[in-house]
C-alpha cells in the first residue's frame, strides 16, 4: 500500500521590511532636501550668496528628477522582469501631452492670434477642437488622462505582444517600431498635435502663471515627491510575492509556466504600471521644461531610458536613480563645454557599462564594500 | 512683328513662322533675347553695340532714339511657341523631338497650318505619331463635327496626363452628344492606359524600394540571424560604405579625371573592404565579449554607432556630401507616356540580385559558409569538430558588414549621404529582418520585397507617412500572428 508523500516543508522566505533601518534614514534626508532644503535655498536665500541655488539648477535638477522616474520605470520591466523596451519614450512623450494639451487651453485667449483656439490650429485655418481634445481644458480630466492614455496604449500593445509571447529582442524592436510609427504619426499637422512644433509657449496652470519661481519650486517638489512615492512603491512592489515572480519569469520564464503560472497577467501589470510611471514623468517633464514635441519619442531617446538605468544598476531600485542623475549631468555638462564630446562619451558609456559594468555603479560600488567587509 | 499691339503682334508672328526661313529663326532667338529696338517703323538687332537690319542682316547705325521692344508675357509665350514650331523643320531628330515637346504643352488653333506642314515633312515615325496626336488634340475644339469626331477617335492612342486634361475640358463645353460619346470613350482609353502605368510605376518603385531593403537588411540578416547579434551600428557600417564611395569618388576626380563614370566600379570593393575591416575590429574588439546576451549587444552596438556617427561628423563635417551618378546612371528608360525607370535604380536592381546570389553561394556552398553554418547550429560540437569558432564569428561579422558597406555603396547613388544614413534605415531594416524569420536569407528576400511594394501602393492612396505607419502597424500585427517571422524554423525548444 502506497503512502501518499509527506508534503515537503517549505519554509517560505520572510517578508522583508520595505526599507531597512539606514534605508528609511536616507529615504527621510532625501524627502527633507527635496521638500524643505531645495525651496529655502532658492527661495529664501538671496541670490548673491554662496547657498543660494540657482533657477537653472532648479529646471535641471527638476528635469533630471523625470528622467530618473523613467529611469525606475525602465527598471522594473528590464531590471525586474528582464523585458527590455525600445519605446519607453512614447509613454513619456504620451503622458507629456497629454498634459501640454491642457496647458495650450490654458493659454485662453492669450495667444497670438488671440483665439480660443490654439495657436497652431488658428494657423492650420480649423474651425473647432478636434475630438481628442475634448477633456483638454478639464484639470481633472487631465489628471486621469495622464494615467490613462499611456496605461491603455501600453495594455493593449502589451496584451497582443505577450500573448503571442514575443519576447527578447524581437520585443525590444516591436516596442522600437511603435515608437517610430508613433513618432511618424505626431509630426503630421493634421493629427492635431501641433505637427513638428509640437506644444509651447505655455502661458499659466491651474490659472497660475508657470514662469513664476514659485510655480517652478511647486513643480520641482511635486515631481519629487512623486519619484520618491514611486521609488517606495517599486520598492514594496519588487518585495511582494507578484515581485518575485517577477524575478523569476526574468530568470527562467519557461520553468515559471511549468510550475504553473501563467506569466502573461505579470507582465502585462508591470508593462502597464511602467508605461503609467513613464508618463507621469512627462507630464512632469513638460510644464518644467516648457515645450513637448514628437522628437520625444524618436527611438534614439528611448534607449537613452535604458542606459540610464544599466549606467547606475539594473535590478536594484537606487540604481536606475542614481544613473539618471549621472548621465543627464554628465549631458549637461558636456554639451555646455564640449559638444562634440557628447556623443563619444554617450557611445563610450553604452559600450563600457555593458563590458565591464553589468551590474552598474550601484553593482561596483556594492563589490567593493563587499570585498572590504569579509 | 515688333511694333504694335500684342494681338497684332501674334497674329504677324503666325504668319511669319509658316513662311519661315533661317533669317525668322535669328529674330525670333534675338527677340527672345531682347536684343530688339525698334526706331519709328525700323526695327533694329543690336548685339555686341552694333545695329543690324534683320531682313537683310547688313550692318546699320542704330538711331539715338531707338527704344527696346518690351515683351510681355504672352507674346513671350507665343515666342517660344514659335521657336518650337520653327525647330519642327529641324534636319536635327534632337531639335525637332524638342520642339514637339514644348508644342504638346501649348498649342492652339493658329498653330494649325505649322502642324500640317510639320506632319507633311516629317519622316521620322514615332515623331510622326506625336505630331498627329498634337493635330488631333488642335482639332479637337475645331467648328467642324466630323473633324472633332476624327480627333477623338485619334487621341485614344495617347497615353500622356495632359490628354486626360484636355478631354475633360472639352467634354465641359462640348454641346454635341455625338461627339461627347466619342470623346468619353476616349476618355476612358486615356485613363486605362494612364492607370496602368501608375500601377507599374508603383510596381517598380516598390521593387526599387525592396531591393534597398534587401540590400540594407541582408548583411542584418547574417549578423543577427546566423550569429544572434543585435547590430545596432548596421546603419552606421552603411554610412562607412557611403562615405567609402564619397572617398573613392573624390580621388577620381583628382587623379583620374577621365575615368571618372568608372569611379562606382572601384568603389564597389573599397565600400566592401572599409565595412567589412571596421566590422572586424568590432566584433573583435566588443563583440565577441557578449555573444549570448543579445540585450547587452543591443546597447552596446548603439553606444558603437553614436561614435561612428559623432567619427563621420567629425573627419567629414555634420553637413550631407555630395555624390554624383556616373554619366551612364542618370537619365531613365521611358516605357510608357507616363512612366519612365530611372537607370540608378535599375542598376540598384540588379546589383542587390548579383549581391544576394553571391552571398547565398557564399554561405551554402563554400567552406567558410559551411563552417558559418555549423557554428550557427550548434557551436560546442563545431568547436569539438576542429571548427576556429571565434575566427568564423569575426569572418561572418566582417562578411555581413561588408554587406552593410554594399548597401552603403548602392544608398549613395539613390539618397543624400550624411551623417544621419544609417539611422534612417535601421528601423526598416530591423523589421525585414524580423518579419523575414531569423536564420533566412530567403525570408528576407520575400519580406524586403514585400514590404517595398506594399509601401509604395499603400502610398499612392495615403501618403508617403501614413503608408510608413501602416506597414509598422501591419508588422507589428503579422509578429503577434508568427512570432517567428514568415519561414520560422521549424524546431521542439521550449523557448522557441
Amino acid at each position: 500500500m502506497s503512502r501518499m508523500p509527506a508534503t515537503p516543508a517549505v519554509e517560505l522566505p520572510t517578508r522583508l521590511p520595505v526599507l531597512s533601518g539606514a534605508g528609511w534614514s536616507a529615504f527621510i534626508v532625501a524627502l527633507i532636501a527635496v521638500c524643505a532644503v531645495a525651496p529655502l535655498l532658492n527661495l529664501a536665500i538671496p541670490p548673491d550668496s554662496l547657498f543660494h541655488m540657482s533657477d537653472y539648477a532648479v529646471a535641471l535638477l527638476g528635469k533630471i528628477m523625470c528622467f530618473a522616474i523613467c529611469a525606475l520605470a525602465m527598471d522594473l520591466i528590464w531590471g525586474y522582469t528582464g523585458i527590455l523596451s525600445l519605446g519607453h519614450g512614447l509613454f513619456f512623450a504620451l503622458g507629456g501631452y497629454v498634459m501640454g494639451m491642457y496647458l495650450m487651453r490654458q493659454i485662453g485667449r492669450d495667444g497670438n492670434y488671440k483665439s480660443d483656439l490654439p495657436d497652431f490650429m488658428v494657423f492650420l485655418d480649423w474651425k473647432e477642437l478636434p475630438w481628442h481634445w475634448t477633456f483638454s481644458d478639464s484639470f481633472i480630466a487631465t489628471l486621469f488622462l495622464i494615467v490613462l492614455v499611456p496605461g491603455l496604449v501600453a495594455f493593449v500593445f502589451g496584451f497582443f505582444a505577450f500573448r503571442s509571447r514575443i519576447k527578447g529582442v524581437y520585443f525590444s524592436i516591436i516596442t522600437q517600431a511603435l515608437t517610430f510609427a508613433a513618432m511618424l504619426l505626431f509630426f503630421r499637422n493634421e493629427t492635431g498635435f501641433g505637427g513638428n512644433n509640437g506644444f509651447t509657449d505655455f502661458k499659466r496652470i491651474l490659472g497660475i502663471a508657470v514662469a513664476t519661481p514659485s510655480m517652478r519650486m511647486t513643480l520641482f517638489v511635486l515631481t519629487g515627491l512623486t519619484l520618491l512615492g514611486f521609488f517606495l512603491f517599486s520598492k514594496w512592489l519588487v518585495g511582494s510575492k507578484f515581485g518575485r515572480v517577477l524575478l523569476a519569469i526574468r530568470d527562467a520564464e519557461t520553468r515559471v509556466m511549468f510550475s504553473g503560472y501563467n506569466p502573461l497577467g505579470y507582465k502585462l501589470t508591470i508593462w502597464t504600471l511602467s508605461a503609467v510611471m513613464c508618463g507621469v514623468a512627462g507630464a512632469l517633464y513638460v510644464p518644467q521644461v516648457g515645450i513637448i514635441n514628437p522628437g520625444e519619442m524618436s527611438p534614439a531617446n528611448s534607449i537613452e531610458i535604458a542606459i540610464w538605468a544599466a549606467v547606475g544598476g539594473r535590478g536594484t531600485l537606487i540604481g536606475p536613480i542614481v544613473g539618471a542623475f549621472i548621465v543627464n549631468g554628465a549631458k549637461s555638462w558636456l554639451t555646455v563645454t564640449a559638444p562634440e564630446f557628447w556623443l563619444y562619451f554617450l557611445g563610450a558609456l553604452f559600450i563600457a557599462v555593458t563590458l565591464f559594468l553589468p551590474n552598474g555603479v550601484v553593482g561596483l560600488v556594492r563589490k567593493l564594500t563587499a570585498g572590504r567587509k569579509p | 512683328m515688333s511694333i504694335g499691339e500684342t494681338e497684332a503682334r501674334i497674329e504677324a508672328l503666325n504668319k511669319a513662322i509658316a513662311t519661315a526661313d533661317d533669317k525668322t529663326a535669328d529674330f525670333l532667338q534675338a527677340l527672345s533675347q531682347d536684343v530688339v529696338k525698334f526706331s519709328g517703323d525700323k526695327v533694329f538687332v543690336v548685339r555686341d553695340g552694333k545695329g543690324s537690319d534683320p531682313v537683310t542682316g547688313v550692318e546699320v547705325p542704330v538711331p539715338e532714339d531707338a527704344e527696346d521692344v518690351i515683351n510681355n508675357n504672352m507674346m513671350r509665350g507665343e515666342i517660344e511657341t514659335a521657336q518650337a514650331g520653327l525647330k519642327l523643320f529641324s534636319k536635327d531628330l534632337r531639335q525637332r523631338r524638342e520642339g514637339i515637346k514644348v508644342l504638346q504643352g501649348e498649342s492652339d488653333e493658329t498653330k494649325l497650318p505649322l502642324i500640317e506642314k510639320a506632319l507633311a515633312a516629317e519622316t521620322d515615325e514615332k515623331l510622326k505619331a506625336q505630331l498627329e496626336l498634337i493635330r488631333s488634340a488642335v482639332l479637337l475644339g475645331s467648328s467642324d463635327k466630323s473633324k472633332r469626331l476624327a480627333a477623338a477617335a485619334a487621341l485614344a492612342r495617347s497615353g500622356q496626363a495632359s490628354t486626360k486634361t484636355l478631354l475633360i475640358e472639352r467634354l465641359q463645353v462640348e454641346s454635341d452628344p455625338e461627339v461627347k460619346v466619342a470623346l468619353s470613350a476616349t476618355l476612358r482609353t486615356v485613363e486605362n492606359a494612364l492607370a496602368w502605368g501608375d500601377k507599374l510605376g508603383a510596381a517598380f518603385s516598390g521593387i526599387s524600394l525592396g531591393s534597398i531593403l534587401l540590400l540594407v537588411a541582408l548583411g542584418l540578416a547574417i549578423t543577427y540571424g546566423l550569429m544572434g547579434v543585435i547590430n545596432m551600428a548596421h546603419g552606421e557600417l552603411m554610412m562607412i560604405g557611403a562615405y567609402a564611395t564619397y572617398v573613392v569618388q573624390g580621388v577620381f576626380q583628382r587623379y583620374l579625371p577621365d575615368a571618372f563614370d568608372w569611379y562606382l566600379l572601384a568603389a564597389v570593393p573599397v565600400a566592401f573592404l572599409a565595412s567589412a575591416l571596421m566590422g572586424a575590429a568590432l566584433e573583435r574588439s566588443v563583440i565577441r565579449f557578449l555573444y549570448g546576451r543579445p540585450l547587452e549587444t543591443l546597447l552596446a552596438t548603439w553606444g558603437i554607432s553614436l561614435i561612428l556617427m559623432q567619427l563621420v561628423r567629425t573627419v567629414f563635417g555634420a553637413q550631407n556630401v555630395g555624390v554624383e551618378n556616373p554619366s551612364w546612371m542618370s537619365g531613365g528608360w521611358q516605357v510608357m507616356g507616363n512612366l519612365s525607370l530611372p537607370y540608378n535604380r535599375l542598376v540598384i536592381v540588379g546589383f542587390a540580385a548579383v549581391v544576394l546570389l553571391s552571398a547565398a553561394f557564399l554561405i551554402g556552398h563554400t567552406r567558410l559558409g559551411l563552417f558559418v553554418r555549423g557554428v550557427t547550429q550548434n557551436r560546442p560540437i563545431a568547436s569539438c569538430m576542429g571548427v576556429n569558432t571565434a575566427r568564423i564569428d569575426t569572418y561572418a561579422f566582417a562578411l555581413g558588414s561588408g554587406i552593410a558597406g554594399l548597401a552603403g555603396c548602392a544608398l549613395s547613388q539613390v539618397g543624400n549621404v550624411g551623417p544621419d544614413l544609417g539611422q534612417s534605415y535601421i528601423v526598416d531594416a530591423f523589421m525585414v529582418v524580423v518579419l523575414g524569420g531569423v536564420g533566412q536569407l530567403a525570408g528576407t528576400v520575400y519580406a524586403a520585397l514585400g514590404l517595398g511594394v506594399l509601401n509604395k501602393f499603400l502610398e499612392g492612396w495615403t501618403g508617403a507617412v501614413l503608408a510608413k505607419i501602416a506597414v509598422l502597424v501591419f508588422i507589428i500585427i503579422f509578429i503577434q500572428k508568427r512570432p517567428q517571422g514568415i519561414f520560422a524554423v521549424k524546431g521542439r525548444s521550449a523557448e522557441a
